[in-house]
């Protein structure tokens, strides 16, 4: 008995130099269990819902309801929105990044730059709106009372920016510090131009690292909630607004599970998103080194 | 929603080196100076407007235009705000705790034992990132629903928020874990007689600098104004409260000078973290 234990321990040593027994695969089963549980069941049970109707039948004409009209309706307003806050944001950001990947490496401007991107960029909840509501409220406004305030998706998109630029300056400037000034220099000494630089050196190299990271911050826009339900709460403008209200009154489109064959379409928006911005950001990883 | 801000985080430091802005022609660097002054000053009142804005709108009395500090004492005598920042802080650190509990012993793990499904466990890291918390909670609500049954405590909500931080702790800690040299440290305790939970705890986690309360910064972030979840599954956290108080009175005080201590909280939060991160990774030299 003891010596078959003692094989045992001592058998257990050498499995780290080339076997894997199951016992490895044994450390991961907590992490699983719990991704499985809390994300990966609640996805599931999104897309099953979805293709079920609410008497427990399979009814793959749910998904029709994603080309309603009113429907339509929503997921432009999303996309709308997402898109004018994302160029806006990915623009401004590249030059505000441009600003400080232009400075002292290691100076303080960076060095506050960076910190408060990082926290402003997740300044994306409910007190988001209340600040901008303070500054620009149309009755009360502190800098001025603004009648667009209340603008879709004018008024939204400007709030947008507010955590949208952050972000582009965090995902954005590795790719702008990648960009050597020797380049700069050679294009100099050929008797280029700033618009030769960037037309034929900087622009096409930052491209795929800038449209990818525009892609990010659409999808970041695309997945907000908080912030549009506190600017305006009354009017349902984005999908993520109409899922609330899906969830919250019994009566839906009759027979079909409303929320979710919403949120199936968001997942798949952005899948699609998600997946070009991990192409192009390879792209762009070539140049990061 | 917020922050991929982990996915820059990681690229960042190598930045600087290659960059000699000195030997650029001086007509350009004074241009470019330029053209950095206006940017900064723009950007910085972009910025700094909306939030001078809320400070102004926390300290307005009864009549418009006049000052008091009655919204900030409201903080303590409004109902349920009080109870609430309570419960928003205990979720953010029960979130950070659990958080690291159920990704370090793991990334460790797969980093010593199972490299090859080191690919696998980021897609699965990441993962939240492409599931937006609206989707989350519509699959949520059903198995919510089935255990409310037994009263389902605010703090719960932890469980979803780890998901929810799981790829921004990720981001963080992974860039400490491949910054040292793990598979040495762990054989060199190995061979000292340590087992595994040595390895971890008193190993390896001490030699991640400032990953670990990077970690913890992004998800209590996270947490501290998450709003979806909580709303949509009826929990009544911090931010559900000012949103609530938001509908009934669009002008209450107490709305701004919450938010704007729940803002410099995150702010101090941040400092300290980095404080703490900087003096240990000086400490070990």
């Amino acid at each position: 008995m003891a010596a078959v234990a003692a094989t045992n321990t001592t058998g257990a040593r050498p499995e780290r130099a080339g076997r894997r027994p199951p016992l490895a695969w044994l450390g991961t089963v907590p992490f699983l269990g719990y991704v499985g549980v809390f994300l990966l069941l609640p996805t599931a049970i999104v897309i099953w819902n979805s293709v079920r109707n609410t008497t427990g039948g399979f009814a793959f004409a749910n998904l029709k309801v994603l080309g309603n009209s009113a429907v339509r309706t929503y997921f432009v307003g999303s996309v709308e929105l997402s898109a004018l806050s994302a160029v806006i944001g990915a623009v401004l950001g590249a030059i505000l990044a441009y600003a400080i990947a232009a400075g002292n490496p290691d100076g303080i401007v960076r060095r506050i730059s960076l910190a408060g991107s990082g926290v402003l960029a997740q300044f994306g909840g409910v007190t988001l709106a209340f600040a901008f509501f303070a500054a620009l409220g149309p009755t009360s406004g502190f800098l001025l009372h603004a009648s667009w305030y209340y603008d879709f998706p004018g008024g939204i998109t400007l709030i947008y920016a507010y955590f949208q630029i952050p972000l582009m300056v965090l995902v954005f400037l590795p790719a702008v510090d990648g960009l050597k000034v020797q380049w700069r220099e050679a294009s100099e000494s050929l008797g280029g131009s700033a618009w030769h630089y960037w037309r034929y050196v900087g622009g096409p190299l930052l491209a795929p690292a800038f449209i990818g990271a525009t892609l990010l911050l659409f999808a970041n826009a695309l997945s907000a909630y908080a912030t549009i339900q506190a600017w305006e709460n009354q009017i349902a403008y984005t999908v993520p607004q109409q899922i609330y209200i899906a969830i919250n009154s019994e009566v839906g489109l009759s027979n079909v599970n409303y929320a979710d064959v919403l949120a199936l379409g968001m997942v798949v928006l952005v899948a699609i998103i998600m997946t070009g911005y991990a192409l192009l950001q390879r792209r762009a990883a070539r140049w990061l080194r | 929603m917020a922050a991929v801000s982990g996915l820059a985080g990681e690229s960042a430091p190598d930045a600087g080196q290659v960059r000699a802005p000195r030997r650029m022609r001086a007509s350009r660097r004074g241009r470019l100076n330029l053209f950095r002054r206006v940017v900064f000053t723009l950007f910085g009142l972009f910025f700094l407007l909306p939030l001078v804005a809320l400070l102004r709108d926390s300290l307005e009395g009864a009549k418009l235009g006049t000052w008091s500090v009655t919204p900030w004492k409201q903080i303590a005598s409004y109902p349920g705000v009080l109870g609430a920042i309570g419960i928003q802080l205990a979720l953010a650190v029960v979130t950070c705790v659990a958080v690291l509990l159920l990704l370090m012993p793991t990334m460790i793990w797969i980093k010593l034992r199972l490299p090859r499904v080191s690919r696998a466990f980021e897609f699965l890291c990441l993962l939240p990132l492409t599931i937006p918390a609206i989707v989350l909670v519509v699959g949520l609500a059903p198995i919510y629903n089935k255990i409310e049954h037994y009263t389902v405590a605010t703090i719960m909500l932890f469980l979803v928020y780890v998901i929810l931080a799981l790829p921004y702790a990720y981001r963080a800690l992974s860039a400490g874990l491949n910054a040292i040299d793990a598979t040495t440290l762990s054989e060199a305790a190995r061979s000292l007689g340590a087992n595994w939970f040595t390895v971890m705890f008193r190993v390896i986690a001490p030699n991640m600098g400032q990953a670990i309360p990077n970690a913890m910064l992004l998800s209590s972030a996270l947490v501290l104004g998450e709003f979806t979840i909580a709303e949509i599954l009826n929990y009544v956290t911090l931010p559900v409260v000012l949103f609530n108080i938001s509908r009934a009175t669009t002008n209450a005080g107490v709305l701004f000078s919450t938010s704007l201590a729940a803002l410099l909280f995150t702010f101090l939060l941040l400092l300290l973290l980095s404080y703490v991160g900087r003096r240990l990774s000086r400490g070990r030299g």
